[in-house]
């Protein structure tokens, strides 16, 4: 059994994992923290699981591989919601729901009475919106939970450590999965900052994720259930991933706002932040050094890519393939 | 090309930095149009701590010049303190200033504006401020200590093009040794054009690159559009005028009757 080491318990390192442990491989996970939770990225993620919506700004791989997406979360942790995603915008920026909708596939625009069908809870606030029906969305908390239950279920080991990639790859095959913690190896990685709340409020019930478009201030809300729901997010060119601005939660509460003035009453109850690992074209990488494969830079894609980039890391261990994310620099 | 505080640009093409799809498609938009200005907004969060190191690397390997930008600041002691902050991140005098006045235009506060100018020009900066076509403004921007002029076209992202050509001729006619460029408001070449052909010295612009479809393909227009019409306004334009001139002669011509 061939035994393979990942460095990384987050959502990529998890989803390698599962997937190297489904093809037979003899499995370690380290992490430096024990369990899942806050110091990963992943912890404060959307779970929007949008390869369509993504496709406004994101390079066709992300809306191709992220496609994969919805149905491996679903077999693997039953924790997939195929309710769709919703896109609106108020009156005045109706450019941007146009622009939205040239630069993306696979819905169909909705009256304002469609919008009230779908979310009776912006009833009046919208006339028109895009309904992408094939999208899905999950908690990536309740996820992430069920896929290392399941890991351990199965056997793989579960190791707490500040481990350095390079020392395991004496062991034998490493995967680093480390996010941007890996920076520190890797020269071409930065960090996105991302700002996030979620939010307990009784008086809104969405079925689905909601973006809101906006010039300055694009917003998206993913309902989790029994009232909670995540705003996000913020992108800012920065590595800093512990200082939360006011003016990021001034955006951020005035879009949510602006969406229906009852999230005006809701109870703050969490502020999230961190950043997110990318390359400079916002796509992931796999790359290998002898025993050392590196597979990072999910940008805000994690939940979206990791099943893809999961299997072409297996693709490439057990098959010889050249995943497509493989870059030049590769050794 | 116009001397922009000792340095001459070798086009009139300056491009901001933000809101591309990635950085990589950023640098694209560089390298095929060629724009040999670079402006590039703090956000002070990014600057205390040098967190944004990994962007401005990005940038700094265009191998442009680089116009830091105090954009979204609106007092002048915030402005102040991000361009000390840009000066030390990017090791440059030049400072773009925006002063804003008003939330939904993003209008500059030109009082605020002109004090901060003055400000940073006693401290040795060389300030680019983000103005109107107001000639009073201009003139006290000058007296302040300032060397080149930004009016806006528009509305900074409207894409409305240039909303007041009476009132940037008449500027550019007061001001005919100033450098001026074309801040703002952009949103298709032919407007970079029309404001090229009005002697303007240079345009600046970030969404109408950004925010389109292939970001560096419109880059490469812009590119085209200012190239065309700085040739086109130091080829003295003709005069229009009301009636027909035939481009060719009708003396001698045989006519029916």
């Amino acid at each position: 059994m061939m035994q393979i080491s990942i460095i990384g318990g987050g959502v990529a390192g998890l989803c390698v994992a599962r997937v190297l442990r489904d093809r037979g491989a003899d499995v370690l996970v380290v992490d430096r923290h024990d369990g899942i939770g806050p110091h990963a990225c992943s912890w404060w993620a959307g779970g929007m699981l949008a390869p369509f919506c993504e496709g406004e700004s994101a390079e066709e791989p992300v809306v191709r591989l992220g496609q994969e997406a919805a149905d491996w979360w679903q077999v693997k942790t039953d924790a997939v919601n195929r309710c769709g995603t919703l896109v609106v915008s108020p009156a005045r920026d109706k450019a941007e729901l146009s622009r939205f909708g040239r630069r993306t596939s696979h819905f169909e625009t909705v009256s304002g009475a469609e919008v009230e069908a779908l979310e009776p809870d912006l009833a009046g606030r919208f006339n028109t919106g895009l309904f992408f029906k094939d999208e899905a969305h999950l908690s990536p908390r309740l996820a992430l939970g069920r896929l290392r239950d399941g890991l351990v279920a199965d056997g793989v080991t579960f190791k707490t450590e500040d481990a350095d990639p390079k020392l395991y790859t004496r062991e034998g095959l490493t995967v680093d999965c480390r996010g941007f913690a890996a920076r520190d190896t890797i020269n071409d990685l930065r960090g996105v900052k991302g700002e996030i709340l979620i939010l307990s409020c009784k008086d809104v019930v969405l079925n689905r994720p909601v973006r809101l478009l906006h010039p300055r201030i694009p917003l998206y809300v993913v309902p989790r259930g029994d009232g909670i729901f995540m705003l996000g997010a913020t992108m800012i060119e920065s590595s800093q991933k512990t200082h939360v601005t006011a003016r990021s939660l001034l955006e951020l509460l005035s879009a949510a706002y602006a969406l229906n003035p009852a999230f005006g009453e809701a109870e703050v109850l969490e502020i999230g932040v961190d950043a997110r690992p990318a390359f400079p074209d916002n796509l992931p990488r796999i790359r290998r050094d002898g025993n050392l494969i590196c597979a990072n830079g999910l940008f805000r894609h994690g939940f979206l890519l990791a099943p893809a980039m999961a299997r072409m890391v297996a693709e490439m261990i057990f098959d010889n393939t050249k995943p497509e994310m493989m870059d030049e620099t590769s050794a | 090309m116009r001397d922009f505080y000792g340095t001459t640009l070798k086009n009139g093409l300056m491009l901001g930095t933000a809101q591309y799809p990635s950085p990589a498609i950023m640098v694209e938009a560089f390298k095929r149009s060629a724009a040999c200005v670079a402006t590039v907004s703090l956000r002070r969060e990014s600057g205390n701590d040098r967190a944004g190191q990994d962007f401005w690397a990005i940038i700094r390997d265009l191998g442009v010049h680089v116009l830091p930008n105090t954009a979204g600041c609106h007092s002048v002691k915030e402005a102040v303190t991000t361009a000390h902050m840009a000066r030390e991140v990017f090791g440059t005098k030049w400072i773009k200033l925006e002063v804003i006045g008003e939330e939904d235009t993003l209008q500059p506060d030109v009082f605020g504006l002109v004090e901060a100018a003055r400000i940073l020009t006693d401290d040795g900066f060389q300030v680019f401020p983000y103005t109107t076509e107001d000639l009073v403004v201009a003139g006290k921007l000058l007296d302040a200590g300032c060397e080149v002029l930004m009016p806006w076209g528009a509305p900074i992202g409207s894409g409305l093009g240039l909303n007041n050509p009476y009132g940037l001729k008449s500027m550019r006619a007061h001001f005919p040794d100033v450098p001026l460029v074309i801040d703002a408001g952009l949103g298709l070449p032919s407007q970079a054009a029309q404001a090229m052909e009005m002697g303007f010295d240079a345009v600046l612009l970030n969404t109408a690159v950004a925010k389109a479809g292939d970001p560096a393909a419109m880059a490469e227009a812009f590119a085209g559009a200012v190239h065309a019409g700085h040739l086109a306004a130091a080829a003295d334009p003709m005069e229009p005028r009301d009636m027909a001139a035939p481009s060719t002669p009708v003396l001698g011509k045989a006519f029916l009757l």
